[in-house]
């Protein structure tokens, strides 16, 4: 399969805001490495159980029990603009 | 006289016991250390004198009045800048965490409190520990004390350094590719990566959540397992945490290799391994040998698969884990004007540093829609041929070992441009990550620019005692005694 | 709906679950708190939080499956469902895909066309988002909101999800699908499901086709319907304008929509750039579920009766349908019921008068029924003096509504109010044979084989007796003595 990359789309789905150029670039470094990952693709892994957790361990669930919250004061003195108790972040919608 | 900074937690904590010195002294000892070796080394992104001293002085008076919570109470330990530290600023190195006090502690951190640990601060890395070499900082890179026109390894290079300069008894980091052994090996200190669940992740700011795991470094095998059992075992906040009671690891420490079968990985020891770096650990395998281990080669198969899988899963996960800061409820917000879309997109172009967002951008990349099975599917299949295959050497071997690292440390800026030289660097310790098993790195020789060279252990899920049980032997076979040379020089001397 | 057209309804519901912390810390499910207030690392996503899995939700969670009929699966997967919004604070919401809790199921509904079987595909498991407030010029719209506010109380707030099959066909179907969920989740006890407040909320999809046509058409999705009137209105207006397009040489076009309950109709939501890309895989900080064999038994075993079956028996007890239903859904009504019944009670009337004139009283009274002292006995007491002819039905209402005013038991309201009816033969005797000895014309009229007089004499009999005696003593004696 040949590496070819929406660069641009990826970054948006990221949400990371790049330029022309940066956008240039990291658009190769990702064609570079994944070329190298391409080679997992060569394997033969029919029938192969994907492995998404290293330990064999199921559930590990806790009670139903209420524990301590918060106090808001340490966590919203460290948010970048706050109001009435509240996060506020700018407009939602673009014009 | 020597320098308390440079004994063993063990010999510390027995001089401690005898009133020989005290927890301020000790902690004097390695501030100072830290003072002569800081502008040079930068392995600390944040001393907590302050609060350094008020936990050394409560373990004094603790002594005072017979209380006793431990082997490490009184004991200065330095914390990788990953590790939630309730009051103390944890950034993980980089910009978009600038200036964040963590409201709460990493389970690790509070069991380290509790056990009456003095935390020195908090150690530099590559930043959300994403790199082998510590210079990915936004703060600025750390130098290696061997040589400092050289480079630690990483993520956790400043946690490494601060145990080999003297500047902290012991440390911990993090270790996700081999982030605390690889650096260990370059910095000729004993590193840890404990079995996945052994030690709480919970506060640990999150790499690739399905490989971290937090362990710790020191300068002998037997301070890595005092400080590993004050961290180990169960944590309610922690769903992967392993539920079973941790044994004690000590009576390891002393059983000898007799009969314990060691399988060489000839993967690890062929092409891409430096012939020096060969050499020093084909001449450790040759003295347990000579000490009745029953010394096999072996084969991983899949081991030369296992840095692309790695490379697929790590940051795929990594792009969903970074997904929070995003400049709504803390760190770096951007000043442009925009909509809130812009306001994320902009805080994260300018918070993340370029490792962060290629590693980011790749993983969103291997999870989009269409190529999910040709990438991150795929991986997590090659990660159960890696898992079987040490299944397979494990039916055979109690212990597997290689090269922690191909080569010692490299120069400052000789692979910061170069992404997938980078990447080779972990193809040693990878594995381990994979599979979810126990893995040590412990010193044993230099090279001939006198840099210190890795031996890796490899143990089975859970087997940290036989892990353990040949490090020690290693140590004593080996017997290195060289430190590094910011560590021994008259400038760090009083 | 237009002949020759026919509507295709799945319907999607968010259940928010009524445990006492959240699903993946401990703070409280309390969306009323002050804001922010109900929130840890975890729930507000600080670097370094992890998840725990709260056992009782995935508990609620297989109830619900086991009563909508599903299979649950013995092992199933968290995935992380990846989008940025300001309201999700890992910008990933956990949630479940392939391997959900349940699957399979189906639920049975009763619609004024008779009933349906709707299948149920999926019921998983997942977790709230905050709740924004968007601040400006447009009263709270977020298209005209020059900022926003986040209140992370909900984020985090156990939330099932329950998917049916595109089974449903028409807007009473939607409703009649959406009250029933409504009742079960009620009868489990899982969730308030207060459509109003948002713990219950529906997205509804739709699409059109001509009648006999196998292909579905294009569907919409309306989303966050909070009550049962909407949902019918919703897919109602969607039909309507969905085929109006189409007969209009138009097409329907996939795209979200949200209802507005002032205008009364559906409005196309500001569409994103591009289709979402939610990236799912499975969580790593999770581990599988696992729903063992001996566990989702004694799930079942506990699960209480469901309205289905409550109804099904309340009618084979006599009650009708229709108050089978109105008593199934209230635990007051209900509860009262089948204490009546127990003690020997007529379900058929018990069930007359508590649909009807219980709750007119209540009504009128602005009461609610369990701040009465009206018992199941009470209404046993009751049903036995009608039975027995010692009260005639219509004094047994006013016994029944003296009863809730709380004047006493029925019978001694009834003794009180000199309402009981007089049964003994020989004391009515007297008076019927009075009436006709004053009334000879009349008894001649129907010696004659005219029986139009035989009201008027009941009726002066029932005057003589000042209306206690039991009615149908005194048409028979009227009768026997008239016609020989
Ligand atoms: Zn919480």
């Amino acid at each position: 399969m040949p590496v070819d990359i929406d660069i641009a789309k990826v970054a948006k789905l990221a949400r990371i805001a790049l330029t022309d150029d940066e956008l240039d670039q990291y658009g190769h470094q990702l064609e570079d490495i994944l070329e190298h990952a391409e080679r997992v693709q060569a394997l033969p892994t029919e029938g192969i159980e994907p492995t998404s957790h290293p330990m064999p361990m199921v559930n590990g669930f806790r009670r139903d029990e209420v524990g301590e919250c918060l106090d808001p004061d340490s966590f919203l003195s460290q948010a970048p603009d706050t109001r009435d108790g509240q996060f506020r972040v700018p407009r939602i919608l673009g014009e | 006289m020597t320098d308390l900074a440079d004994l063993t937690i063990a010999r510390a904590a027995s001089g401690l016991r005898t009133g020989e010195f005290t927890a301020a002294d000790l902690l004097e000892a390695v501030m100072r250390r830290a003072t002569m070796t800081e502008a040079q080394l930068h392995a600390y992104l944040t001393l907590d004198h302050e609060g350094a001293a008020t936990a050394a002085e409560e373990a004094d008076r603790a002594f005072a009045a017979g209380q006793d919570h431990g082997l490490l109470q009184g004991i200065p330990i330095a914390l990788k800048d990953n590790m939630c530290t309730r009051g103390v600023e944890t950034t993980a190195s980089s910009k978009i965490l600038s200036g964040w006090v963590p409201p709460y502690d990493a389970t690790a951190v509070a069991r380290l409190r509790a056990a009456g640990a003095v935390i020195t601060g908090k150690t530099n890395m590559d930043e959300f520990a994403m790199g082998s070499s510590t210079e990915n900082s936004a703060f600025g890179e750390t130098r290696n004390p061997w040589d400092t026109d050289r480079v630690p390894g990483g993520s956790s290079g400043g946690s490494a350094v601060a145990v080999a300069a003297g500047s902290a008894f012991g440390a911990f980091g993090s270790d996700t590719g081999g982030s605390i052994r690889q650096p260990a090996a370059l910095t000729g200190v004993v590193g840890m990566k404990p079995t996945y669940g052994l030690v709480s992740r919970y506060g640990l700011i999150a790499f690739a959540s399905s490989l971290d795991q937090i362990g710790p470094f020191a300068r002998t095998v037997e301070d890595v397992v005092l400080l590993l059992e004050a961290v180990a075992g169960f944590d309610a906040l922690d769903s992967t945490s392993i539920d079973e009671p941790t044994p004690g690891f000590g009576d390891a420490l002393r059983t000898g290799v007799e009969g314990v079968r060691v399988g060489v990985v000839t993967e690890l020891m062929g092409e891409g391994i430096d012939p020096e770096v060969r050499a020093a650990v084909q001449a450790t395998v040759d003295r347990l040998a000579d000490a009745g281990a029953a010394v096999g080669e072996v084969s991983l198969p899949s081991s030369e698969h296992a840095l692309s899988a790695y490379y697929l899963i790590a940051p795929a996960e990594c792009s969903s884990n970074l997904a929070r800061f995003d400049g709504v409820r803390y760190g770096h917000r951007s000043s442009i004007e925009g909509t809130t879309e812009d306001m994320m997109s902009h805080s994260r172009a300018e918070g993340f540093g370029p490792e962060v967002i290629r590693r980011i951008l790749l993983g969103t990349y291997a999870l989009s829609a269409g190529y999910y099975d040709a990438f991150y599917g795929q991986a997590q299949k090659v990660r159960t041929l890696v898992r079987r295959d040490f299944e397979e050497a494990y039916a055979d071997y109690d212990v597997l070992v290689s090269p922690t690292s191909p080569t010692t440390a490299f120069p400052v800026g000789e692979r910061a441009q170069d992404p997938l030289a980078m990447y080779l660097s972990d193809v040693c310790t990878i594995p381990s990550n994979l599979s979810g098993d126990p893995s040590i790195s412990v010193p044993v020789g230099v090279d001939a620019d006198g840099l210190p060279v890795g031996f890796q252990i490899m143990a089975p899920a859970l087997g940290e005692q036989v892990l353990f049980q040949v490090a020690a032997e290693v140590e004593r076979l080996v017997d290195f005694q060289d430190r590094a040379r910011l560590a021994t020089s008259d400038e760090v001397k009083p | 709906m237009k002949p020759g057209w026919e509507a295709v309804i799945g319907v999607e519901t968010h259940v928010e679950l009524s445990t006492r912390s959240k699903m993946f810390c401990r703070c409280p499910v309390d969306v009323d708190a002050a804001p922010n207030t109900a929130c840890c690392p975890v729930c507000l996503a600080l670097p370094g939080a992890l998840p725990v899995p709260n056992e009782q939700a995935i508990e609620d969670i297989v109830k619900i499956g086991l009563a909508l009929d599903c299979a649950i699966n013995e092992r199933s997967l968290f995935y992380r469902k990846n989008y940025f919004y300001p309201d999700l604070p890992k910008n990933y919401q956990i949630s479940q895909y392939t391997f959900p809790v349940c699957e399979h199921g189906s639920i049975e509904i009763e619609a004024e066309d008779g009933p349906v079987t709707v299948g149920i595909t999926r019921v998983h498991m997942e977790e709230d988002t905050g709740k924004s407030t968007h601040v400006g010029d447009g009263g709270g719209r977020i298209h005209d909101a020059d900022h926003t506010l986040l209140d992370f109380n909900r984020a985090g707030v156990p939330l099932v999800e329950i998917v049916t099959e595109p089974d449903l066909r028409t807007p009473e179907q939607a409703r009649a699908y959406g009250s029933e969920l409504q009742r079960i989740v009620l009868a489990l006890g899982v969730s308030d499901a207060k459509l109003e407040a948002g713990s219950m909320r529906f997205d509804v999809n739709v699409s059109v086709r001509r009648t006999g046509d196998p292909e579905f058409g294009t569907r919409t999705e309306t989303k966050n319907v909070n009550s049962l009137r909407s949902l019918q209105r919703v897919v109602a207006f969607e039909i309507d304008r969905q085929v109006e397009l189409i007969e209009a040489g138009g097409s329907v076009t996939q795209e979200t929509r949200h209802w507005n309950e002032e205008t009364a109709q559906t409005a196309a939501m500001r569409s994103k750039e591009e289709s979402e890309d939610y990236r799912y895989f499975q969580d790593p900080d999770l581990l599988p579920l696992e729903v063992s064999e001996p566990w989702r038994d004694a799930i079942l075993a506990s699960l209480p009766e469901l309205p289905a079956d409550r109804r099904a028996r309340y009618v084979e007890a006599g009650a009708d349908a229709a108050a089978a239903e109105l008593l199934a859904d209230s635990r007051g009504l209900s509860s009262r019921f089948e204490e009546a019944v127990a003690a020997g009670a007529n379900a058929r009337t018990v069930a007359i008068w508590l649909t009807g004139d219980v709750v007119a009283h209540l009504r009128r009274i602005d009461g609610d029924i369990d701040a009465t002292v009206l018992s199941g006995d009470h209404l046993a007491e009751l049903s036995a003096m009608v039975e027995a002819g010692e009260l005639s039905s219509s004094a047994a209402k006013d016994v029944l509504t003296a009863t809730i005013d709380g004047e006493g038991s029925p019978r001694d309201i009834a003794e009180a109010k000199d309402l009981m009816q007089v049964s003994d033969v020989g004391e009515i005797e007297v008076a019927v044979d009075a009436v006709l000895a004053a009334n000879a014309d009349a008894v001649a009229k129907i010696a004659d084989g005219d029986m139009k007089p035989m009201g008027f004499l009941i009726g002066q009999v029932m005057r003589e007796t000042g209306g206690k005696a039991d009615p149908k003593v005194v048409q028979q004696l009227v009768r026997a003595k008239t016609q020989g």
